[in-house]
């Protein structure tokens, strides 16, 4: 397992700047946060260090690696792992095969086997609905098939954008407590999120960006301090 | 009228143009495998078969043996399509669909130019494959052996196109970045090597087709293949562009109808066949833009 680590990230849409500077970690088992208004540069954060968009300048770590200027299945062949905003499975495709095309990014192997037993012990689901088109899933059902695909790549970072979009609150709790579980298995979590307190109170650090740049680091202790962080929101 | 329509589903027709859907069908498969994967309208499809048909002919003029020429045939496409997809198509993908449609364009000029200046306008004669041009009788209907050759080939590719993108890992890597690449790539799927394999597959279905095709039309000219590949492309589109499985069955259709029009307009009316065909198109597209065969969006994989 590495740590990730970003380095002064400088990333722009044609002129305009959209992550300004910003610098963060993630070690083995620990969840990092990452919150703040739309438009604030949180994904724009996680599409640079898959590769998705280029950076202006800083670096991208993994380990002591650097990973800026790799494709896309590079790093995901490197060992990160990105569950992205709306879970983006292949609804025609069977719940199975996402699962398979999660071993894509691990180069010698080919069967969805042990892999599986490990993500159905979290997502039970997973088993149920094996052989279903993912598309035929609901919304909740679909986010744990895009997280347990994400795990059958037995990533060292796992990044997830805003997870708990769109989902009942039942599903929220259990995602949230998923990533806890995650985590405790040794696997880094950065988490892009909206539901601000509860990415607090999870994460060991939690940052808060506005306007692409890094504004506050809240941790648990800071989750029932709404005040501090609606004014990191509105700074 | 009526002699029209008896012509047309006489059962000799009938034979002949299934068969010569069969080849289109195969046309359509290596066209809309790579539209699928690379969203790339290959136009220089049917200058491979071309190429092929030429390496065909070449192993003729020299008396090789007939496995030598196919091996020959298979060779020259399948180098072509890789230095295609490597120093065209790949360099290329990021570019707007028009960009990549033009660069197929000026590939297909390329090569056609190249064979006029080693062959000539009059070309070559592909001559070894011809017996299979002789009819065996089934039942009261004569049915030429490359009829059956092209119909039993043709769906012993299929069958194995479908195992292969339904029961291997790169076939489900293909079925993925036909449906969304980026999202592919996220998660591993080496996008390179996705597309070289499909362009390979297609290289493969253009090199059958050139056999077969120099079977049933021995003399190769740098047009060769040409007006075939632009009833192929109308098929795909009439059938489907987006989906694999309806490309495919546009392309059958085109073939079995332009079989079924051939066989039935008399010989000195042949030339308002291309006319009737493409007439057929513009009414097809008008009543089904998105294709004939496709029911809805999102309902049938690409791939």
């Amino acid at each position: 397992m590495s740590v990730l680590e970003i380095r002064d990230l400088e990333v722009a849409y044609g002129g305009v700047a959209a992550v300004r500077g910003l610098s963060l970690s993630v070690a083995p088992g620990e969840v990092v946060g990452l919150i703040g208004p739309n438009g604030a540069g949180k994904s724009t954060t996680l599409h640079a260090i898959m590769g998705l968009v280029p950076a202006r300048s800083g670096d991208v770590l993994l380990g002591e690696r650097s990973l800026r200027g790799r494709t896309p299945e590079a790093i995901a062949r490197s060992g990160i792992a990105l569950v992205p905003e709306g879970r983006r499975l292949f609804a025609e495709l069977t719940v199975e095969e996402n699962l398979r095309l999660g071993l894509a990014a691990r180069p010698r192997a080919s069967e969805v086997g042990e892999d599986v037993a490990d993500v159905v012990e979290l997502f039970p689901i997973v088993e149920e609905f094996r052989q279903r088109p993912a598309g035929a899933l609901s919304g909740g059902q679909q986010q744990q098939v895009a997280i347990a695909r994400a795990l059958v790549a037995r990533p060292s970072i796992l990044m997830l954008d805003e997870p708990s979009l769109g989902l009942a609150p039942p599903v929220v709790d259990l995602v949230f407590t998923t990533l806890q579980a995650i985590a405790e298995r040794g696997i880094g979590v950065l988490l892009v999120e909206q539901r601000a307190q509860r990415t607090v109170a999870l994460a060991a650090r939690t940052h808060v960006l506005a306007n692409g740049e890094l504004r506050l680091t809240l941790t648990p202790d800071d989750a029932a301090d709404t005040d501090r962080m609606v004014a990191a929101y509105l700074s | 009228m009526s002699s029209f329509v008896r012509d047309a589903l006489d059962l000799q027709v009938q034979v002949d143009a299934i068969g010569l859907g069969a080849i289109f069908a195969l046309m359509a498969v290596g066209i809309g495998l790579v539209f699928g994967v690379m969203r790339l309208v290959n136009f220089a499809y049917g200058q491979l078969v071309m190429a092929g048909a030429f390496a065909l002919a070449f192993a003729s003029d020299r008396d090789w043996p007939v496995p030598v020429g196919i091996a020959l045939c298979f060779a020259v496409v399948l180098v072509l399509s890789l230095a295609m997809e490597r120093v065209v198509f790949r360099p290329l993908r990021t570019q707007s669909a028009a960009v990549m449609l033009i660069a197929t364009f000026a590939v297909a000029f390329l090569l056609q130019s190249i064979a006029l200046l080693w062959f000539g306008p009059l070309g070559r004669t592909a001559t070894s494959l011809v017996q299979l041009n002789r009819p065996v009788s089934v039942g009261s209907v004569d049915v030429r052996k490359i009829t059956i050759v092209a119909i039993v080939t043709a769906a012993v590719c299929l069958l194995l196109l479908i195992a292969l993108l339904n029961r291997t890992s790169i076939g489900l890597h293909m079925r993925a970045a036909a449906i969304d690449s980026q999202t592919a790539r996220l998660l591993g799927v080496r996008a390179n090597l996705v597309s070289t394999v499909s362009v390979l597959i297609a290289g493969v279905l253009a090199a059958v087709v050139a056999v077969m095709l120099t079977v049933q039309f021995p003399t190769v000219t740098p047009t060769f293949a040409l007006q075939e590949t632009i009833l192929v492309l109308a098929g795909v589109v009439v059938g489907g562009m987006t989906r694999l499985l309806s490309a495919t069955l546009g392309g059958f259709l085109i073939g079995y109808v332009s079989g079924v029009l051939g066989g039935a307009l008399p010989s000195s009316q042949s030339q308002y066949l291309p006319s009737l065909v493409f007439g057929l198109v513009i009414l097809v597209l008008l009543v089904r833009p998105d294709g004939l065969f496709t029911r809805g969006r999102g309902l049938v994989e690409r791939v």
